[in-house]
């Protein structure tokens, strides 16, 4: 079975005009004119259609496009075409892992064989096409067998274009020898034969050629006749998945703010969901509009404002790979709540750390847990409430101080709770339950509560503590801890166990507590209650 | 007409006998139950009631932290995974971790005030996937927590609703009355110090010192609507001492995790 080669041509038209529509959508159904050049000399590079029906045309200055009021006047803008063009080598590595980055505006695929996972080539045409889409781009394709046929199809015809195996040459043919790229000097002398199309460049002997214009006019003369192949120069996948924003009015509320992350986190996850990765962490870069320097009167002493910083950066790790734009967004929305920028965004960047998304496979056995991407949510917004540090799980630190403890992120993979090992000598666990003791527990006082104690032959006897006051029934202890004696800051502690009677009419008469004698303080502290 | 239903519901309840007791009327499911950790509450209320509201209340060495404790050690052994809204910051993980609490399957959230406890744990339960949810008001001021409105008792009952979470909720006064499906109050009996001598001094005992080894703590059933028993302090005068009332309490002992008792634990039930 003989193996035949097909290529794809993925084209961008107006690539200029699209980048800057894939950040800001409205702009697409405006007036719009793009213009790049050396200051203060802009002139307008690219406009749409809506524009130039308006009279705006191609090499007017900036200020002549001015005048028409109702088209928008944007720079041109380098970093939204590294982002859309980032977004096309994307959708191309989602379909085939063969793919060269020909221009920015235009890529090559080779999808040979890729007829038993799409369909035949229109199948796969319509798929490309619906794939740009996605991320918010328009795109020519075209199919063949030919590399360079392909690439010159799409690049002239709209739409999806498959080009039969043997036809090259009869679609070619009308096309503009412009289309094969000809140098400025090959050019010139085709003008000068009158050649304009590939028909007619066809049409010339090739050995007459070779003679009067050298090996590229072979090789033109090659592509024009569809004969004219080259290796597929591929690009190397990048796992480089970054969003930018530039605005032109900075953006001060959270609320605008929020909208705008919202679309380049769309836009991230549909990159991401292209290449069958997931986003483990997100990093949030902003620039800062610069604050102005107030005036001051140096007569009287006011207060000099600082310039406001010039960046801000946040980063949000994910406890489980995501693609959920909107759990993104939320935890975003929180964090910044929580922590603002401090001044109006010029520049939003957001970069997406990708993994491979999580798989997991429910047991029956295994008792229910909180969804991960819920529960980072719940965590987020009681964070907000109590502060970071105030939620997670507690882990004891490896120290005898008491309350040595610090509070870690929670999550439910930290808890091994999928672990069906665990679960079996869990269950061994519980089936002992019944003969184990219950132990009493201490009710902690945070921070520890200052007491008062009147000690008889070093045992405490009376105590005051929260305004009350009572007689010591029972006491066991000191127990005295001590540590971190090599360090500038060593710990002592005489602990005790105190049964107390409270005078008056306390409610409740009797206690439990733990009270403990600082060594380094020289005071008396109450731990907690037993309860 | 009234006389055609009433033959038809006879009939109907005729052919049935035998295979199903009482087609006609509406049997509320008992709720599925968890155990406690503590064998004599179990028996006495059955465990705690899943999808409900429970609350415990006692004074200051009642024993209440230590069931929430003996709770928190119950359902992480079943690799559950259980939150402790702490209004006053005032759990202990090295007593809870030395009583066999799995400290990764527990979210603390540390509030410094009722305020924060209760967003907390409205956030939490409309979060939902945890198997218990505590809520520990029994550090915070009781005249702030007399002003919790009742209808958030009973929004937080209905948030647990059709779930498998229980929620429980410890403080020092009954407040969530009749929300709550379960209610128990705790009190504490004697304690128990022991005097040990050891014959050659050593370094783990402060002879003569004297140890806590524990106490006695009575667990009285308030309300249990899976039992349907009504509030005890509207019949106390009545049911002193009955039967009935004598079935609603449970006795158990705590005991001190430093230095574990030689016998087992009795737990007894009167």
């Amino acid at each position: 079975m003989s193996f035949t080669a097909l290529f794809a041509a993925v084209y961008v038209p107006h690539f200029i005009l699209q980048a800057i529509g894939r950040s800001e959508p409205e702009l697409r159904t405006h007036p719009l004119a793009i213009v790049d050049g050396p200051s203060p000399t802009f002139q307008v590079i690219a406009l749409n259609r809506i524009a130039e029906l308006l009279g705006v045309a191609r090499g007017m200055t900036k200020a002549a496009a001015s005048q028409f009021a109702q088209v928008t006047i944007r720079p041109r803008c380098i970093i939204h075409e590294a982002a859309a063009h980032a977004a096309l080598l994307d959708v191309a590595w989602s379909i085939t892992p063969r793919v060269e980055d020909t221009a920015p505006d235009t890529l090559l695929l080779d999808i040979s064989g890729l007829a038993s996972l799409f369909g035949d080539e229109e199948k796969i045409a319509l798929e490309i096409v619906e794939r740009a889409s996605a991320l918010g781009m328009n795109v020519h394709v075209a199919i063949s067998a030919n590399l360079e046929t392909a690439r010159i199809v799409a690049r002239a015809l709209p739409g999806p274009t498959i080009v039969p195996d043997g036809e090259e040459r009869h679609f070619l043919e009308t096309l503009p020898v412009a289309m094969l790229s000809p140098s400025l000097e090959l050019a010139e002398i085709f003008d000068r034969w009158g050649v304009a199309t590939c028909k007619a460049l066809t049409s010339l002997p090739v050995l007459s050629l070779s003679e009067c214009v050298g090996q590229e006019g072979v090789r033109l003369h090659a592509i024009a006749s569809g004969k004219g192949m080259r290796p597929l120069l591929l690009a190397e996948p990048v796992q480089h998945f970054e969003e930018w924003l530039e605005l032109d009015d900075a953006v001060d509320d959270l609320e605008s703010l929020s909208f705008l992350l919202g679309r380049l986190l769309d836009q991230l996850s549909a990159r991401l969901s292209a290449r069958a990765v997931s986003i483990a962490a997100i990093h949030v870069h902003f620039e800062l509009q610069p604050a102005f320097d107030h005036a001051f009167d140096t007569s009287r002493d006011l207060l000099r404002v600082k310039p406001a910083p010039g960046t801000f950066s946040c980063m949000l790790e994910m406890p489980v790979p995501t693609r959920d734009a909107k759990l993104l967004l939320k935890l975003l929305h929180l964090r910044l709540q929580s922590r603002p920028p401090g001044a109006p965004i010029q520049k939003i960047q957001i970069t997406a750390q990708s993994s491979l998304a999580r798989v997991t496979q429910s047991s029956l056995f295994v008792p229910t847990a909180p969804d991960p991407d819920k529960l980072e949510l719940t965590i987020a917004r009681i964070a907000a409430v109590v502060g970071d540090s105030n939620v997670g799980s507690p882990q004891l630190l490896d120290s005898h101080q008491p309350d040595a403890f610090q509070v870690r992120k929670f999550s439910v993979a930290s808890a091994g709770i999928s672990d069906s090992r665990s679960i079996a000598q869990s269950v061994s666990t519980i089936n002992s339950q019944s003969s184990a003791v219950t132990a009493i527990a201490l009710h902690a006082f945070r921070p520890p509560v200052p007491a008062r104690v009147q000690l008889q032959g070093n045992k405490p006897t009376l105590v005051f503590f929260q305004g009350r006051s009572g007689t010591v029934l029972h006491a066991s202890g000191p127990w005295r801890t001590s540590g971190q004696w090599w360090e500038e800051k060593p710990w002592q502690e005489d602990a005790w166990d105190l049964e107390i009677l409270f005078s008056g009419e306390a409610q409740p008469p009797r206690g439990f507590y733990r009270f403990s004698y600082d060594g380094m303080l020289e005071k008396w502290f109450v731990r907690g209650v037993y309860d | 007409m009234l006389s055609r239903s009433n033959a038809l519901r006879l009939h109907v309840e005729s052919a049935l006998t035998g295979r199903v007791a009482s087609p006609f009327r509406f049997q509320q499911p008992q709720p599925v139950t968890a155990s406690m950790g503590i064998p004599a509450l179990d028996q006495l209320a059955g465990g705690l009631p899943r999808g409900c509201l429970t609350e415990i209340f006692g004074t200051p060495s009642s024993g209440i932290a230590s069931l929430l404790q003996s709770a928190l050690v119950a359902r992480t052994a079943n690799a559950e995974v259980c939150a402790l809204v702490d209004s006053q910051d005032s759990f202990d993980p090295a007593c809870a971790e030395a009583a066999g609490v799995s400290l990764r399957q527990l979210l603390w959230v540390r509030c410094r005030n009722l305020d924060q406890a209760l967003r907390s744990v409205d956030l939490l339960l409309h979060g939902g996937g945890f198997s218990l949810v505590a809520l520990d008001v029994s550090g915070a001021p009781a005249k702030l927590v007399r002003q919790i409105p009742l209808n958030f008792w009973f929004r937080l009952r209905r948030t647990v609703e059709n779930t498998s979470t229980i929620l429980l909720v410890l403080s020092r006064e009954s407040h969530a009355k009749t929300c709550a499906s379960l209610v128990l109050r705790m009190e504490r009996a004697a304690a128990r110090w022991s005097l040990r001598d050891c014959r050659y001094p050593s370094r783990e005992f402060h002879t003569p010192a004297s140890l806590l080894d524990g106490w006695t703590t009575t667990a009285e059933m308030i309300r249990s609507s899976s039992q349907r028993r009504n509030l005890f302090f509207i019949d106390r005068a009545k049911n002193t001492d009955s039967a009935n009332s004598s079935s609603e309490i449970a006795h158990f002992d705590l005991h001190s995790n430093h230095f574990p008792p030689a016998a087992s634990a009795q737990n007894e039930r009167t």
